[in-house]
């Protein structure tokens, strides 16, 4: 176990490697910040004065190279913007995003979960129908529409919500959460909702899916045939037989509404990572991009390795790679 | 010995049009084994299902009594039901490898199956789990509870399951080809162990098979199925010996081991016949070489002795 755990960790080290020499490539070929950062009155001098301060006179190896040490040493770089450690910057936005993050798949499972047995168990009833029918709705329209039909509906024509920005916060192990005030829990409804839409549809169908196939199965009959009640062969016998794919997804999009929350962080202003790179890309602040797209990178490795970690647990068959039998 | 301990009375299940089980009338006595014989779809399953309230939908029991107890259980709400299901009537089925939930320890789906049904605690449902798995001869019941289904080979996870069928010690117990996929060697094995075991508890045994050699060593009595019906029943030696419906003869005649060598395998003619469309007279007469017209007219359950059939051509009773 613990052998895989440090292999799973050494493989996570080798793809961040190869994570930063495509990001530092592919960001020099997106364009040259040194003609937002200077304005346009200044002179040659000034000018030179400006990329060779940033370093970007250099061969790109040179670069690389440079880049790469520091960041060994935990440097990712001072954001040109503003003028901060660009991780810094980074991980100032990372709660927004995360409570964000955390509140969609916790209602994505809450709402998709039962709603998937539910459809499961009664294929062919009306209400089973509805729900199928809802839910291919809900993956099929596009976040930003349903964004702004929420802000119109439930923010402009009812007012009972707020539309835009966190709201007020308060501090726990020293960070802001707005989770943690009823202002800041009530500005995080809108967007949470609009992110979890998707995933609890996906969720649903994952779970019917499975349902309508493990029903069937003899070891359902079995625990029928030994008197367990049916919530017993409901709540134990099936779910923890469908839970592998559906634990599978949770973790994929988890990481998928932490890394691309962007469009949802935009609509409703919340001042998340998501936002953060958008505005980033847009004035070429190369030292929060490759920042924002290494701690993704580090994200979604972890969050592999959790879902990993929990197949062993759901499923006794199941052993990771490198551990004895 | 003689006391009744089930008895299925003119019992319909009925998949929409397909007749699955069309009046199948039996009885088992306290102790007895009976071999309920047929072909695939021959009903024989359904049968068993029905008996344990487990048709699948779409099907339903439109007809008939299950007198258990002495009451008719067709009647008995779900939870009533419940309450007979592993404690006063058990199931075991065919593949040993689909039966056990696979993300489950064995000592979890066993201690449920005490607790479904009596008020104890973990601990004691857990000996309980023990004594019942060193009962089917599991070596180290203690570490077996451990583990987990893939852990056990098919034998071995067969006798688990027969460990709790008997763990409330039922009345009777539906066996639905529990030999099939396994082993000769295997099968041997576990045929043995479950008739001792039943003769040891005193409990009744349903046997459903399209094994005649299994039926011969373990049934007391034995009845045969075709298209839903019941066409012959008798102790198991007079009808192995002496059959009385054509169709039973044609299922003995169809074991290999009773031909000769390099002789044509026999067979018998024909196929079965889809349960959604029966004819109204015998079901077996498109197939049976005795047939005639009287066969197209529905034939009452006639009787001989100790033996039931519904042939109107029977064998005659010297047949070698």
């Amino acid at each position: 176990m613990t052998a895989a755990v440090a292999r799973r960790l050494l493989q996570a080290v080798m793809v961040m490697f190869a994570m930063t020499v495509i990001v530092f490539i592919a960001i020099n070929v997106i364009g040259d910040p040194v003609d937002i950062l200077i304005s346009p009155d200044a002179d040659q001098i000034e000018r030179a004065r400006v990329v060779q301060a940033l370093g970007l006179d250099l061969p790109l190896w040179q670069q690389y190279l440079r880049f790469l040490w520091a960041a060994l040493h935990g440097d990712l770089g001072e954001s040109y913007v503003y003028n901060e450690p660009a991780i810094r910057v980074i991980l100032q936005r990372l709660p927004a995003t995360l409570e964000l993050a955390v509140s969609a798949i916790l209602i994505a499972i809450v709402v998709g979960v039962p709603l998937g047995l539910y459809a499961g168990l009664r294929p062919d009833g009306i209400l089973s129908r509805v729900i199928m029918t809802v839910s291919i709705l809900g993956f099929s329209l596009p976040t930003f529409w349903v964004g702004l039909v929420l802000i119109m509906f439930f923010g402009v024509q009812l007012g009972w919500l707020p539309s835009g920005g966190r709201g007020q916060t308060a501090e726990l192990f020293g960070v802001q959460w707005a989770f943690l005030t009823k202002d800041g829990l009530a500005h995080l409804i809108l967007p949470a909702v609009n992110l979890a839409l998707f995933d609890a549809c996906l969720i649903l169908r994952l779970t019917r899916a499975g349902v309508a196939e493990v029903l069937p199965l003899d070891f359902v009959k079995f625990a029928r045939a030994k008197g367990l009640r049916e919530t017993r062969v409901i709540g134990v016998h099936v779910s923890k037989n469908i839970m592998i794919p559906v634990v599978t997804i949770i973790g994929l999009e988890f990481g998928s509404i932490v890394a691309f929350s962007v469009v949802t962080e935009s609509v409703f202003s919340w001042p998340g990572m998501g936002k953060l790179i958008i505005d980033s890309i847009n004035v070429l602040d190369r030292p929060i991009i490759t920042a924002y797209l290494m701690a993704i990178v580090a994200f979604f490795v972890i969050i592999n390795l959790v879902v990993d970690l929990t197949y062993t647990a759901l499923d006794p068959r199941v052993r990771l790679q490198g551990e004895g039998p | 010995m003689n006391a009744t301990v089930l008895e299925v009375r003119d019992l319909r299940t009925h998949f929409g049009q397909a007749k699955a089980v069309d009046g199948v009338s039996f009885s088992v006595a306290r102790g007895e084994v009976l071999g309920l014989v047929g072909e695939s779809g021959s009903g024989k399953s359904v049968t068993g299902f029905s008996i344990i309230g487990l048709v699948d939908p779409p099907g339903t029991i439109v007809g008939g009594q299950i007198v258990f107890d002495g009451r008719d259980i067709t009647r008995s709400s779900r939870e009533e039901m419940r309450a007979l299901r592993g404690r006063r009537m058990a199931m075991i089925f065919q593949d040993p490898m689909m039966t056990l939930n696979p993300v489950l320890r064995i000592d979890t789906q066993m201690i449920e199956a005490v607790q479904a049904h009596e008020n104890v605690s973990r601990m004691d449902a857990r000996a309980r789990a023990r004594d019942a798995l060193g009962m089917v001869g599991i070596p180290s019941p203690d570490e077996r509870l451990q583990a987990y289904p893939h852990q056990f080979s098919g034998g071995m996870r067969q006798r688990v399951v027969i460990a709790i069928a008997l763990l409330h010690r039922p009345d009777f117990i539906i066996a639905d080809e529990p030999t099939t996929a396994l082993d000769v060697t295997i099968q041997a094995q576990i045929l043995a162990e479950m008739q001792k075991l039943v003769a040891q508890n005193n409990t009744s045994l349903i046997w459903i098979t399209h094994d005649l050699a299994v039926v011969s060593r373990l049934a007391d009595r034995i009845a045969v199925m075709y298209a839903g019906r019941i066409v012959e029943s008798g102790p198991v030696s007079d009808v192995l010996a002496r059959p009385l419906h054509p169709y039973t003869a044609g299922l003995i005649d169809s074991v290999p081991s009773r031909n000769r060598r390099g002789e044509r395998l026999r067979q018998i003619p024909g196929m079965a016949p889809s349960v959604a469309r029966l004819p109204a007279g015998c079901a077996f007469a498109p197939r049976c070489a005795r047939a005639d017209a009287a066969c197209a007219q529905a034939v009452p359950l006639l009787t001989a002795g100790p033996r039931e059939h519904r042939c109107v051509h029977p064998l005659p009773e010297f047949r070698v």
